[in-house]
């Protein structure tokens, strides 16, 4: 595999770091009271979302699941009308419909939701309809580990490697379903291996490095724009938070969250870029802060924006008007 | 020019015209292939359109509607089949919670323009998992339209309708309407060569009467048209309504009724509970109460599984006896 450029590496940096301060000021906001509804954050998880999307374009399409906020961002997503919908604010991505579990952007062709294991026929959907108009755009799928044990997982990886359609599974293993290990609920160790019931490739990675993610996946996507058909992913990586904010996290055990701080993904790419790449300590404070002020604004823009009406609730049911 | 269809055959052509007229419209489910559909409706829509327009599906309900949810989404305009309306646990997840809700949830941001078409209802032995109608679980959620088609003219301008619709419409089509050999019943009607809409939303007075409204739908509007025959030879018209969709539902069409008639008995093939039989009165009794000179008379299944054996098939399900019957009981009130 080719080495990442430091300019490639340090543009993932940006993104990841994005991630993880946008996230926890969230954390800190929503401990406040002032949004509503639950909150699921993906602190530590940054690699996957970033490495996976540093692949895709703006006419890919992204499903994701509850905890979507790094994917979305890494998507592309105008962070001031995502952050209005967290609020739901009127100037939100779904005018306060869907709020942080149910964010939709067609602009940059992003959905998820909060059914476990739901996304993936979507995805197949999506992926089937780029092959029938003959593009080579691609369909990618985020769920965790705990949802491949639905049968939308074996049903949806069926389907995609029946018709051959440009769909990649990208499932993070961040160890946790709630408060259940991967142990406690997943027959085999790696999820990748099931590719082999469906014949096609399945690779298992270490999602904290992000270059490594971004290598196998880039993979994936090359295999799926030739039309040669689905790619499972695999990430190992850790849940930094509880499955939400407010979880006592009884559940898991102390050396283990030490141990992950220490192997998180933005630790572990400062060092690569600070030891191998000669980048210096500043420039890492420089884009940090960079970052910071761009979440401040966003968040200004939602606390600032105005609520919807109470009576826009019985709006967009249905869409009017006929053939479109 | 009108030639004479079955039930069946009006849904194919349809499909058949709609997929000619439009590139995005594409047909998938479980036999939908050379077989032509387990209920004859897909019939001659492979050898026109190919493999890559009417596509089989795996037996994996879930996979293949949430297919069509994101197809959708994508802009192309599926027609998704489910074999029995019975089955639809198996992806109620997909149905209820994505298909009937992302519009809403993105803000209108996305559309689901997709139709589900579904066979339903009993009266042939099929039992419990085989013979439902369920029509008024899905009215229930919001954001899917629900259309019942009764006729062969009704059943081609609907799906048309539905098709060209930017929203999800769930379409359900009695299996004793089909026309089938293996089935009873089965309807035939004279169906226009070209292809017509009718609007959503809009209910069809299939009988005009003066003593009773009927309000029904699906085979029952069959059913309420035979015993209206024989209240007539004995001096009695009852309006018969048939829905043709409750989401939307026409409450305007029956309210004029019961205000002209001051009766109304409602027939309906689904469970009597908490469904379509007790919006309908809920409608009446809120918005023309005082049109009526008699209580509201519901006719259903009495809150029973559909049993198999056919005395007690027949025990439970509305028939033309019993519809006679309770408009009778009901004119003499």
């Amino acid at each position: 595999m080719a080495k990442l450029t430091k300019e490639e590496l340090i543009k993932m940096y940006s993104q990841m770091v994005l991630i993880r301060l946008f996230e926890s000021k969230i954390g800190e906001i929503y401990g406040k009271g002032a949004i509503p509804g639950e909150m699921h954050l993906s602190n530590g998880q940054e690699a996957i979302a970033v490495g996976v999307c540093a692949n895709l374009r703006a006419d890919d399409a992204v499903s994701s699941t509850h905890r979507a906020h790094g994917h979305m961002i890494a998507k592309g997503v105008d962070l001031k009308k995502m952050t209005a919908e967290l609020f739901g604010r009127k100037t939100g991505l779904c005018k306060g419909k869907g709020g942080h579990m149910h964010l939709f952007d067609p602009s940059i062709k992003f959905g998820c939701g909060g059914i476990v294991g739901a996304g993936m026929p979507l995805a197949v959907g999506s992926g089937l309809a780029f092959k029938r108009k003959g593009l080579d755009s691609v369909s990618v799928v985020f769920f965790g580990d705990g949802a491949a044990n639905q049968g939308t997982f074996h049903e949806s990886l069926n389907l995609a490697a029946l018709w051959k359609l440009p769909v990649i599974f990208v499932c993070e293993d961040n160890r946790y379903g709630i408060s259940v290990t991967k142990e406690m609920s997943t027959a085999i160790n790696s999820n990748a291996d099931r590719a082999v019931s469906y014949g096609i490739p399945g690779v298992a990675a270490d999602g904290n490095d992000v270059a490594e993610v971004y290598q196998v996946t880039k993979a994936a996507v090359e295999r799926a724009r030739k039309g040669e058909g689905p790619t499972l992913l695999e990430f190992t990586t850790y849940r930094l938070m509880g499955h939400f904010e407010g979880d006592p996290e009884v559940y898991k055990p102390k050396e283990e969250q030490e141990e992950a701080l220490r192997n998180e993904p933005i630790i572990r790419l400062e060092k690569v870029l600070t030891k191998e790449y000669g980048v210096n300590v500043e420039e890492l404070v420089k884009i940090k802060e960079a970052r910071q002020a761009e979440i401040a604004e966003a968040i200004k823009f939602a606390e600032t924006s105005p609520w919807p009406k109470p009576e826009e609730a019985l709006e967009d049911v249905f869409v009017e008007g006929g053939v479109r | 020019m009108s030639r004479i269809l079955t039930f069946a055959e009006a849904i194919s052509e349809a499909m058949a015209q709609e997929m000619e007229r439009d590139e995005r419209v594409f047909l998938m489910g479980e036999d939908v292939g050379r077989y032509g559909g387990i209920f004859g409706t897909d019939v001659g829509l492979y050898d026109k359109f190919g493999p890559n327009r009417v596509i089989d599906t795996p037996i994996s309900e879930s996979a293949f509607i949430g297919a069509g949810i994101g197809a959708a989404m994508e802009g192309l305009r599926p027609i998704v089949e489910l074999m029995f309306v019975d089955f639809f646990g198996v992806a109620m997840d997909q149905i209820f919670n994505h298909m009937a809700k992302i519009t809403y949830m993105s803000g209108g941001n996305f559309s689901v323009p997709m139709v589900l078409r579904t066979a339903i209802g009993g009266g042939y032995g099929d039992a419990a998992q085989h013979s439902q109608i369920l029509y008024s679980l899905f009215a229930h959620v919001p954001g899917i339209k629900v259309v019942v088609p009764s006729t062969p003219y009704d059943a081609k301008g609907l799906l048309i309708s539905s098709i060209r619709d930017d929203n999800p419409v769930m379409f359900f089509e009695h299996k004793l309407l089909a026309g089938l050999d293996w089935l009873p019943f089965g309807v035939k009607g004279e169906v226009p060569e070209e292809p017509y809409t009718i609007p959503l939303g809009k209910a069809d007075i299939k009988r005009s009467g003066k003593d009773l409204t009927i309000v029904t739908a699906s085979l029952m509007v069959h059913r309420a048209l035979a015993a209206a025959e024989k209240l007539s030879a004995e001096g009695i018209e009852a309006e018969i309504i048939d829905l043709r969709s409750l989401v939307p539902l026409d409450k305007e069409t029956i309210l004029t009724s019961v205000a002209k008639t001051h009766r109304l008995l409602i027939v309906d093939e689904d469970y009597l509970s908490y469904g379509m039989s007790g919006e309908i009165a809920a409608v009446v009794a809120e918005e023309g109460l005082y049109d009526l000179e008699a209580p509201i008379k519901r006719l259903a299944v009495p809150d029973v599984p559909i049993p198999f054996s056919h005395p007690m098939e027949d025990f439970v399900l509305p028939n033309e006896k019993k519809i006679y019957a309770a408009a009778k009981a009901l004119v003499q009130e």
